[in-house]
């Protein structure tokens, strides 16, 4: 009731949802049209080349109307990855593994297994390292270490060491796929589950509270904020994890088989489709997330 | 639920109010990284069941951490300390008292009626008992109509009375209270010393109250500590009988004036303005 009378006047010319897309809008307008500048240029030469391979004429409309339809551009216009990913996605059954939607499950279901199994650790570990102090010094620097060791090597040692005893498809790449993101949870929670303010400590203690009473009522409600935040990071982290845990199988099915196919057969139009659509996943989940979370902390009193 | 009564058993107890605080000698010795820091000293006092006491000093006079050290959320180096004849500790476990802080602290993400609930869920209160205590401790601080309001709805005076109806849920017998009402501008805390004044006069709890106040001091206490730092230490303890049901008017009595001169002169005693 006090946020309505503090409201501002505001310019009342365009509606709202104008004013505040306009510069979001601007922006993305203005990336595309930098994107097509690079397709030009950097196409420019191979363009030229094919014309005069075969001796024929061609004036500058002509060469930059190749340059935008070229069929393994070096880089891809805008409309062509569209095209791509539309006919990708639409005109094939999405059980067919020419479709791109097939492929985008394939990893979505890896990186859905992988985001849950990496959060639900994390989220353990912060837990564990909040309660037992010693393992704050002891067990910290471990999880840090963990993250610097390149996956690209790890990915093939996981692979095939759990190939070997018979676990393959969708659990290899959701294991290292959970070894980068829970890393995100578990520093965030480890934050968020100490953020209790000390009078608020003190105060269940004068209460004789127990410490499952007071991480349920105070710890875990106070970390939430921290929990949705690193969720978002390490969802879109989980994605690529999926992504790395595809190249090593020999690109079989998924958004890292499409890439490497893409890549062997020079087919960068392909790549770029499947880049947009992992992009797009990513969003997806970024947005799901931030959604859940504002939801959420809304019912737990958050001024909107 | 309710701890037992003040039973010293010998016949000076009956004669005498019961002692809810009685502390011999207490003295905290903290260890920081620039040496040790003696926060109290050699501190003695009695308070009865039923008095206000004011803690007064300047800051660093140590008047938290006495009353945290009667909560048990501090422990003192050596001497000994009873309530209501048991051990901080024991008093604690045993819910004797109500803890009230400067800032209310109430869990943002607690409606006004939840976060008084709060203590009540942790002790174990069952629902209906639950609603009716906050019902009656939010009637009680004049709360009542902002049940389902967030904290950040409610103004800072507002949220320090969710924090003392808080306190009160538990209907523990003591209230300590470490300067409740300093975040507060004057006239909210006139208003609320007069609600916190008819609280005691009606339930009749013991009250300790830290402040750095000395009309607040003057206007609440039935007894007054006049505390001084580097160590930290008693070097006053006035008493101050005005009648239970006073009100801001006494203010301007002489009595009044004498009391606050004498906490005046105290404080000045005890502080060197050599620094």
């Amino acid at each position: 009731m006090t946020s309505n009378t503090l409201f501002l006047p505001r310019a009342a010319s365009l509606p709202t949802w104008m004013t505040e897309r306009s510069p979001v809008l601007a922006i993305v307008a203005i990336l595309i049209v930098l994107w097509y500048l690079a397709a030009i240029l950097m196409n420019a030469p191979l363009v030229r080349d094919a014309f005069e391979r075969n001796e024929t004429k061609y004036t500058a409309s002509e060469l930059i109307a190749g340059t935008l339809d070229a069929e393994r551009p070096i880089v891809p216009a805008p409309h062509q990855v569209v095209m791509q990913l539309f006919d990708s996605v639409f005109d094939y059954p999405p059980d067919s593994p020419r479709s791109l939607v097939y492929h985008s499950w394939v990893t979505l279901s890896a990186t859905l297994v992988g985001f849950a199994i990496g959060a639900v650790f994390g989220i353990l570990l912060a837990v564990t390292i909040v309660h037992v102090r010693t393992l704050e010094k002891s067990l910290l620097p471990w999880v840090i270490c963990s993250q610097m060791v390149p996956i690209l090597a790890i990915a093939p040692i996981v692979i095939v060491v759990l190939g070997a005893i018979g676990i393959r498809g969708l659990l290899p790449k959701s294991i290292i796929s959970a070894y980068l993101c829970f890393f995100p949870v578990t520093i965030g929670m480890v934050k968020g589950l100490s953020s209790p303010d000390p009078i608020q400590l003190d105060l269940m203690r004068t209460w004789s509270a127990n410490k499952l009473q007071v991480f349920w009522k105070l710890r875990w409600p106070s970390s939430i904020p921290f929990l949705f935040t690193s969720l978002k990071v390490s969802a879109t982290i989980s994605l690529v994890g999926a992504i790395v845990g595809e190249l090593p199988t020999g690109a079989q099915a998924g958004i890292g088989a499409r890439l490497l196919t893409g890549s062997y057969y020079g087919q960068t139009v392909q790549i770029w489709a499947a880049l947009f659509a992992a992009a797009i996943m990513a969003a997806s989940l970024v947005a799901l997330i931030g959604f859940v979370g504002r939801w959420t902390e809304r019912r737990m009193g958050a001024p909107t | 639920m309710r701890p037992p009564e003040n039973a010293t058993g010998d016949d000076s107890a009956a004669a005498a109010p019961a002692l809810t605080v009685d502390a011999r000698d207490v003295s905290l010795t903290f260890h920081t990284r620039d040496g040790e820091v003696e926060a109290l000293s050699n501190v003695t006092l009695q308070i009865s069941d039923g008095d206000f006491v004011s803690f007064i000093g300047p800051s660093g006079c140590g008047k938290t951490t006495l009353l945290r050290i009667i909560a048990d959320l501090q422990r003192p180096t050596s001497g000994t300390i009873l309530i209501n004849g048991v051990t901080p500790e024991q008093a604690r476990l045993g819910r004797h008292y109500g803890y009230i802080f400067q800032a209310p602290a109430l869990y943002p993400w607690r409606t006004i009626e939840r976060n008084v609930a709060l203590p009540l869920e942790i002790m174990g209160f069952d629902a209906q008992e639950r609603r009716k205590r906050v019902e009656r401790y939010l009637k009680l601080v004049n709360l009542s109509g902002f049940e389902r309001k967030f904290p950040w709805q409610l103004s800072g005076g507002m949220q320090q009375r969710a924090s003392i109806a808080r306190a009160l849920s538990f209907d523990p017998e003591l209230l300590l209270m470490d300067e409740p009402f300093g975040a507060l501008d004057e006239i909210v805390r006139d208003h609320l010393n007069e609600q916190l004044l008819r609280l005691w006069d009606q339930t009749g709890k013991t009250v300790v109250f830290v402040t750095h106040s000395i009309p607040e001091a003057v206007f609440l206490s039935s007894k007054i500590v006049v505390m001084s730092p580097r160590p930290g230490r008693i070097i006053d303890i006035i008493p101050c009988d005005f009648p239970r049901d006073r009100t801001l008017e006494i203010r301007e009595t002489p009595e009044f004036i004498k009391i606050a001169q004498r906490v005046r002169s105290g404080l000045r005693s005890g502080h060197s303005y050599d620094e």
